[in-house]
């Protein structure tokens, strides 16, 4: 591949992408204080010292922030998986045995989204044990809903292509037609799917904190971060602003990301597709 | 330009830009240095393989370039104007007005939601060109002079109540009901069964001689052409081959591919006895889909070992769901079937592998049979691996001698399907139904997809493997001329029952039943003159009754 090939707005992508994981995974090495450590006075301006200010109890943003990064990253990074992996699988599946287990598992599916995610997942969380595992496994399956629809879209329409068929004529197993005639043909469409449902869990996941059903405090999240701080934004105090930004922008350029490669992917499709 | 040459087509160049993923865009001349002038009232035949740029030449003349295609050099005048600097304000006077467009598909031509006669009225409406009751009355007229049924009221159904041979009839009404001076016909029968390509074509050449319109006719058909062009143009590779007057091209052509344009389908295949038992045996077979009406009526047909049996019809009459009946996609409801005398399974999930690897299918459409994410070793090799275990170096020396065996030189195994050219990969597609050892090999419609010219390279391909491996085909077809060249015995299907069956010598000679003649006289023939000598004695015919 060319780098040179690569556009403009795919770089910024990366860059800012970047620049958010490598703080995630170095966020020891590079905060400046501990994480919940109280370093000075509530909310005072950005200074020398505190390059973002201090938050609601006097803690450092920028060090919150580092450490937020890491929290809401990986949680969303797990939750993604979760739900791809599941909702990719299952929605194959459906596609390729058709019949009644296809209408067994899209009626569940089709119950399960009919309820509004946010609150379904306030009724879960608030039921069972607020971990990590719980989180991130009610996210994932909330999320592997939609992912569900998607896979199962695209395997029914390459499911009636003459090369599956070639390929069940030969006899061949179901994991070979959904690993290797169905998911190569799939790919494109779920990687580009990929970015998107991991902003949502980004999303999701701040708006859990937000609530109070997400990340835990003192462990920082961006989310819960912007709740902690919300009330300065009376007394003309931007903390709240920070990781909703923070937000913003990682949205933002993970999407400018999964847009080329989606252009990159449906380019080689190979005929189909284009003309 | 002489004085009555309205249509004059100098030096056009076209062409287009091509991005590569990783490669900066470049051009690709696709046109190169057309001329042709056309008078009122002559047809003009358009005539070339796919990619030849009849199609984009018939285009240029309303201006227009197809998706990303760009009209780079070279002037078109109509009516003594180069309308390709007309601004948008022109060009909507030019189109719909003084040159109409009738496209390959009606069926996709056609908004669904709307009756025929307002669609065909449409343009003339747009264009003040007459008062509603005129354009409709003028649209009768059309339909009577295309010999439509019921031409009074024909008009207020919808697209989906007429069939394809009367839509493409209606969509030759709307081009015409403007009085365009010039229509272009884009391959307008393609699409059609024989036997309704005849009376489409005889519409089409009435309408052309009544409204004294001048008409470019697109196609890859020299046969058909032959009937309705006053002159044809041969086209290869964007570039003129031939030009002259279609007896000159026709009787004498000058050039060596208008030459084997001309006598295409020179393959001939003595056919082969009858043996005692035969290889497949299908009888009394009845099946059809769902809880629907049967497709397939009680067809019994037999294919003998290393032959080929040939099933010939009209799109509808069931000749595919034969062969998915024995594939045992669809099992039959009644009827059963003997492979090597012993009972098939009906259903292929329940089949024994080795029954699976004796039957392989080849399909019509290479394009959508080849998974675009292997590469052609993986879709040859793996039936390979699936049924014989070979796997590695000595897979990829099978590979190799597959791909001596169809003609592909060895560094194909790398590439993927994109890469290939049609021919190429109708032929990696027969590699692979050959890798399997197969006994019989189904072929659906595996030559209606490509040129004439590549057409006659892959069945002398499969005539050259039946002989060395002793392979029979279930070859499924609507071309008659295909059949002709390479079967042994011909089973003809009509609406789901086998109208006619047996050795090719018997069921290609007189008497024949009604459909088989019908059949047989519509396919057209490579003389001028065919047309109107057809449609004349099916009149007699008729009167005579």
């Amino acid at each position: 591949m060319d780098i040179k090939s690569i556009p403009v707005s795919a770089w910024l992508g990366i860059i800012a992408t970047s620049i958010f994981v490598l703080a995630a995974v170095f966020a020891p090495l590079i905060a400046p204080y501990g994480m919940s450590e109280i370093v000075g006075d509530v909310w005072e301006p950005m200074s020398s010292e505190h390059l973002l200010g201090t938050d609601n109890l006097g803690r450092d943003l920028l060090t919150r922030m580092i450490y937020g990064a890491r929290t809401t990253l990986t949680i969303a990074a797990l939750a993604t998986l979760v739900s791809f992996t599941l909702g990719s699988f299952l929605g194959m599946f459906a596609a390729v045995i058709g019949g009644w287990s296809d209408q067994l598992l899209s009626r569940s599916v089709d119950l399960l989204m009919s309820i509004p995610t946010l609150i379904f997942a306030l009724v879960v969380l608030s039921v069972l044990p607020a971990n990590i595992v719980t989180l991130i496994f009610v996210m994932g399956i909330l999320d592997a809903t939609r992912v569900f629809r998607l896979s199962r879209a695209v395997a029914v329409d390459v499911n009636v292509m003459d090369f599956v068929e070639a390929a069940k004529l030969r006899g061949e197993g179901r994991i070979w037609i959904i690993t290797r005639e169905i998911l190569p043909n799939a790919l494109s469409t779920l990687v580009a799917e990929l970015g998107l449902r991991f902003i949502f869990a980004v999303l999701f996941l701040s708006a859990l904190s937000f609530l109070g059903l997400g990340i835990q405090p003192p462990e920082a999240d961006w989310g819960g971060m912007v709740k902690e701080n919300k009330d300065g934004i009376i007394f003309g105090i931007p903390a709240a602003l920070i990781p909703a930004g923070a937000i913003a922008v990682l949205a933002i350029s993970i999407n400018l990301i999964a847009d080329w490669i989606l252009n990159r992917t449906t380019d080689l499709k190979g005929g189909r597709g284009d003309s | 330009m002489t004085a009555d040459a309205f249509l004059d087509i100098r030096n056009l160049k076209i062409g287009v830009s091509v991005r590569e993923p990783g490669k900066p865009a470049r051009d690709i001349t696709i046109v190169e240095s057309v001329s042709t002038t056309l008078a009122k009232g002559k047809v003009l035949g358009l005539i070339g393989e796919s990619g030849a740029g009849k199609s984009t030449i018939g285009l240029s003349s309303l201006a227009y370039g197809r998706g990303g295609v760009e009209i780079t050099g070279g002037e078109v005048f109509v009516n003594g104007r180069d309308i390709l600097t007309l601004n948008r304000q022109g060009l909507n006077q030019l189109r719909g007005r003084e040159v109409c467009y009738v496209s390959q598909s009606a069926a996709a031509g056609f908004n669904p939601a709307h009756r025929l006669i307002d669609q065909v009225i449409e343009a003339t409406l747009e264009h003040g060109l007459a008062t509603k009751a005129e354009a409709e009355a003028r649209a009768v007229d059309l339909f009577k002079a295309l010999s439509l049924p019921d031409p009074e009221n024909i008009g207020s159904r919808y697209p989906h109540q007429v069939s394809g041979g009367q839509l493409q009839r209606v969509m030759t009404a709307m081009a015409l009901c403007p009085q365009p001076d010039l229509i272009v016909f884009d391959e307008p029968t393609t699409a059609l069964d024989v036997t309704t390509q005849i009376d489409v074509l005889a519409a089409i050449k009435n309408a052309i001689r009544l409204t004294g319109v001048a008409a470019l006719y697109i196609t890859h058909d020299l046969a058909v052409v032959a009937q309705v062009a006053d002159e044809i143009m041969v086209l290869r590779n964007g570039k003129k081959v031939e030009h002259g007057s279609t007896q000159q091209i026709i009787e004498a052509p000058q050039e060596d591919y208008t030459k084997a344009l001309v006598s295409v389908r020179s393959i001939t295949h003595a056919a082969q006895d009858q043996t005692e038992t035969p290889l497949i045996s299908m009888q009394n077979i009845v099946a059809g889909y769902g809880k629907g009406p049967k497709v397939l009526h009680d067809v019994s047909v037999d294919i003998f070992a290393g032959q080929t049996l040939a099933v010939v019809g009209e799109s509808g009459s069931g000749k595919s769901t034969l062969a998915r009946v024995l594939t045992g996609l669809l099992p039959a409801s009644s009827g059963q079937i003997t492979f090597e005398g012993r009972t098939l399974t009906p259903v292929q999930a329940n089949r024994p592998v080795d029954d699976l690897r004796d039957i392989q299918m080849i399909y019509q459409m290479a394009d959508t049979a080849m998974n675009p994410r292997q590469t052609v070793a993986t879709i040859i090799g793996r039936p390979l691996e699936f049924y014989f275990g070979v796997k590695g170096k000595e897979r990829d020396k099978q590979v190799a001698a597959l791909l001596e065996k169809i003609e592909l030189p060895a560094d194909t195994a790398k590439r993927y399907p994109a890469e290939l050219s049609g021919g190429q990969k109708q032929r990696v597609c027969i590699a692979r139904a050959l890798a399997a050892n197969p006994k019989v090999i189904i072929c659906d419609e595996v030559t209606s997809a490509l040129d004439p010219l590549v057409a006659d390279g892959i069945l002398k391909l499969l005539l050259d493997l039946q002989a060395r491996e002793n392979v029979a085909y279930l070859f499924i077809t609507h071309d008659i001329a295909t059949v002709r060249a390479i079967a042994d015995s011909i089973a003809v299907m009509h609406l789901g029952k086998l109208a006619r069956y047996g050795s090719k010598s018997d069921v290609l000679a007189p008497p024949f039943d009604d459909y088989t003649d019908l059949l047989l006289s519509s396919v057209p023939e490579m003389k001028i003159g065919w047309l109107e000598g057809v449609t004349a004695a099916r009149k007699m015919e008729g009167a005579g009754n």
